[in-house]
């Protein structure tokens, strides 16, 4: 087993008196596309800043190919980072921006303007090279980023929100595209994400974090289907979520029996699981919207509110109606853990 | 009907307030008597020829603009790290900072002028050149701070930290991107500076002496022994210069988004 390309060790990072994440330990291989994945305050944005030398850490190392970066300064570790809001030079054109570091290297001209419009021309860009970033689009400005970044061959790229600026047609163009690049450079990348869909869709393993500390790491699948806390099943779309205890569900407003047996922890189920028009369970519907395909209701039940999203081609139920749900076991997922 | 002949009237009044003073300026030095007087004595370009016959107008003239330009160019070198550590860091008393910059142009000019004069000049001995040059370069401070302040408010820091993770030293990356992208409001900051200079009387007023005169000084001084219309001549002339400086800065720069 070779060592991890990346090793972040205890790793403790605070502005001021305030500790943002304390003792993180991860490491990851060389190639890995990794999400960190979680709510606005979490601490990923903090850890990805200091992998990439912008925030020294209060305490611990970080490791990049075996070699301790933890103290080597921000210029000169070798990391992209692709900004959230792409961070260009607007006073350069397309070229000079992606051609910025590799001046800042002192290539020789002939291989700055070789690389640069190579780069240019991997992403799409090289006719627009003679442009101002304010006379591009945002996908444009985007790509434009990227070739900054990976012209320089940096040894990690981390991005920040990487698909989250963008209208949902340009969101599916720049997975493919950070997935082809990914491919074909073989590069290791690290994003920052609040949206648990790209981090599902786009990485190899999430990291999921929670103020600061790591909640659950694992493959997309893993992470979907069998997370192991609640902070995680909810934040992964299990929207219906309770303590069991003996058999009884316990919710916010009353119990309720489970109809198949448990043992005692959380579980949890999502929208599309909960069955609507039998069971014996009973709700009323508090509020129904119309999303197409799908139609998604919120019941009021006995032990609180239940979120169910049914095909729209099922009977429909109007807000006042009484209806029969059911929970099955087949879709319930269950956390050992308590609360 | 009758309200928008009213807004004309004021328009035209207010115009008349503004300009009125400059073209009976220029028109007066136009003059072919021997004495100030609006209207003129016929007219003739005599006196505008006088004035760059007149030694100590030169002299004055080649000084201020010394100190406009030096002045503002040391305002400049100490205004724009200023401004930019005020707008990036988090400085404790910011605002006070900001305030104690902006003092000059808040205090009158005199109790400046004389302040420099009795605890500067007169103690240390300072030369009546250097405690020039000091004074209009602490009266162009402010505007140097403010001006260029203004251009970097929607300048993100994130711009500095991609170059920085591009090669560059947190200094070069000021340099290659900082300071590209507020030029303007640089270069702004230079013509606010050397006007502000270039006309300054009340502080001036105090720390000339003896053959060293800025040029409006020097003016004043010339109109209490002769009172000839060479004086008007010359007023003529700067406003022509301060117009035509002004009018190519918002020309090529778009003066007015940064005042």
């Amino acid at each position: 087993m070779s060592s991890p390309y990346i090793l972040l060790k205890d790793l403790t990072l605070a502005y001021g008196d305030m500790v943002a994440v304390p003792k993180l330990n991860f490491s990851c291989d060389k190639g890995e596309l990794i999400a960190l994945l979680g709510p606005s305050g979490c601490g990923k944005t903090t850890t990805m800043r200091s992998i990439a030398g912008l925030l020294a850490p209060q305490s611990g190392q970080i490791y990049i190919d075996g070699k301790d970066v933890t103290n080597v300064p921000a210029n000169k570790r070798e990391i992209g980072l692709m900004f959230q809001s792409y961070a260009l030079f607007p006073h350069l054109s397309g070229f000079e921006n992606v051609a910025f570091g590799l001046r800042i290297k002192k290539l020789p001209e002939a291989e700055i303007v070789e690389k640069t419009n190579k780069g240019l021309d991997t992403v799409g860009l090289l006719h627009l090279a003679n442009r101002k970033p304010s006379e591009m689009s945002g996908g444009q400005q985007q790509r434009l980023a990227l070739a900054r970044s990976m012209v320089m061959e940096p040894k990690v790229l981390l991005l920040d929100e990487p698909l989250s600026n963008l209208d949902a047609r340009l969101r599916l163009e720049m997975r493919a595209e950070l997935q082809r690049v990914q491919r074909e450079t073989g590069i290791t990348m690290i994003f920052v994400t609040h949206d648990q869909s790209e981090a599902l869709a786009l990485a190899d393993r999430i990291v999921l974090m929670k103020d600061g500390l790591i909640e659950q790491i694992g493959t997309p699948d893993e992470l979907y289907n069998k997370p192991t806390s609640v902070f995680a099943a909810d934040f992964l779309g299990f929207e219906n979520i309770f303590e069991v205890s003996n058999n009884v569900i316990i919710g916010d407003a009353g119990k309720m029996s489970l109809d198949f047996k448990s043992e005692s922890g959380h579980l949890a189920w999502r929208p599309s699981g909960v069955k609507i028009g039998q069971g014996k369970y009973k709700a009323v519907v508090k509020s129904v919207a119309f999303a197409g395909e799908r139609r998604e209701y919120v019941l009021d039940a006995e032990i609180g509110v239940i979120m169910a999203d049914v095909s729209a081609q099922k009977k429909s139920y109007k807000i006042g109606e009484s209806l029969a749900f059911d929970l099955p076991k087949s879709e319930a997922h269950f956390i050992e853990q308590a609360s | 009907m009758t309200e928008k002949w009213t807004s004309r009237l004021i328009l035209g009044l207010t115009l008349i307030f503004l300009i009125g003073p400059f073209l009976i300026i220029i028109i007066a030095g136009l003059s072919a008597g021997q004495s100030l007087a609006f209207p003129p004595d016929g007219i003739s370009l005599k006196w505008y020829l006088k004035v760059f016959e007149i030694e100590s107008f030169r002299d004055s003239f080649i000084l201020s603009m010394a100190l406009a330009i030096f002045g503002t160019l040391i305002a400049l070198a100490l205004g724009v790290p200023a401004a930019y550590a005020l707008n990036r860091y988090e400085i404790p008393y910011a605002e006070t900072i900001k305030t104690i910059v902006a003092a000059p142009i808040i205090v009158p000019g005199i109790i400046v002028g004389l302040a420099l004069l009795r605890y500067l000049v007169l103690p240390i001995g300072l030369t009546v050149t250097l405690a020039l040059f000091f004074a209009h370069t602490a009266l162009v401070l402010p505007y140097a701070v403010r001006v260029v302040s203004s251009s970097m408010t929607n300048l993100r820091s994130d711009m500095e930290e991609a170059a920085v993770l591009l090669g560059c030293t947190r200094l070069s990356a000021f340099f290659k991107v900082v300071l590209p992208n507020i030029k303007g409001g640089v270069l702004a900051a230079f013509i606010l500076g050397f006007v502000t200079s270039f006309n300054q009387v009340p502080v001036s007023l105090f720390l000339s002496g003896p053959g060293v005169r800025t040029l409006p000084i020097d003016m004043l001084a010339y109109m209490e022994i002769t009172y000839d219309p060479s004086v008007a001549a010359l007023s003529a002339l700067l406003a022509f210069l301060s117009v035509g400086i002004v009018f190519l800065a918002e020309k090529f720069l778009g003066f007015s988004r940064y005042v």
